[in-house]
């Protein structure tokens, strides 16, 4: 299991702002080893954020995200206090889920 | 009755079933698209997502800076006035042109900001699709490495 995201949510307005966090190496598969040897691609694919099981917001990543990707959106129609969940998905099929409340 | 059509309705009524229950995120059932993250540039890239020739708009607005001194980190923000239902973020000369794509349902806003990865100076498109067309922007991004300027 991957390290947890950092997730901060915060209302105003009206509109929600989402700050996420993501622990990965997100390794390009263009960097070679010390031996020469490719190093293989291994990246987050997919994002997905939901609340009350309504998705918000969805990012599709290729290998040029920066390592430890930052993601930054906002939306409308959440209200202070309510959960908001962040999963993403690996090209390795690894996956994390982890939820926030949101201030 | 039909036997083979009631196994078919079983079947999905299983897999909605496990998506619901979390078996199965709901990420591994969205679909990545292979095929417009290996186009290698933004025609390639543009036929993938199903797009057209974009127009070039005012209203986007990229922040990205003019100089970026550490390629493996820079931090690329779009945002448009257009009724936006996706953005995508290119890098020109990157071996794979799409950085990454976002799907705006309805309520979200136009707007996202990320970090991308840059292998050298280039330029920078933002795509975004709004009432079923395309618009572009674009913004050159030069990259210096190890500090000894560009």
């Amino acid at each position: 299991m991957a390290d947890p995201m950092r997730i901060r949510a915060a209302e105003k307005d009206g509109i929600v702002d989402v700050k996420v966090l993501m622990k990965h190496d997100m390794e390009s598969g263009q960097r070679k080893d010390a031996a020469g040897a490719t190093i293989p691609a291994f990246f987050i694919q997919t994002v997905i954020a939901q609340v009350k099981g309504k998705t918000v917001f969805t990012a599709e990543f290729g290998p040029a995200v920066s390592k430890d990707p930052f993601l930054n959106f906002k939306f409308k129609g959440a209200a202070k206090g309510d959960e908001i969940v962040v999963d993403w998905v690996d090209n390795s099929g690894d996956k994390r889920s982890d939820k926030a409340k949101i201030s | 009755m039909n036997n083979q059509r009631r196994n078919v309705l079983r079947l999905t009524s299983v897999i909605a079933l496990m998506a619901s229950t979390g078996l199965i995120t709901n990420a591994q059932a969205a679909e990545w698209n292979k095929a417009a993250f290996e186009g290698k540039n933004l025609d390639d890239v543009l036929k993938a997502m199903g797009g057209t020739k974009p127009e070039t708009s005012a209203d986007i607005i990229m922040r990205a800076p003019d100089i970026a001194e550490n390629g493996a980190v820079v931090p690329v923000g779009v945002e448009t006035k257009l009724k936006a239902t996706q953005i995508a973020i290119l890098v020109e000369k990157n071996p794979s042109n799409l950085a990454a794509q976002f799907m705006l349902p309805e309520g979200a806003e136009a707007f996202v900001t990320t970090r991308v990865k840059m292998g050298q100076s280039s330029n920078v498109h933002a795509l975004v699709k709004a009432d079923g067309k395309w618009y572009i922007a674009t913004k050159e991004i030069k990259v210096t490495l190890g500090g000894c300027g560009g």
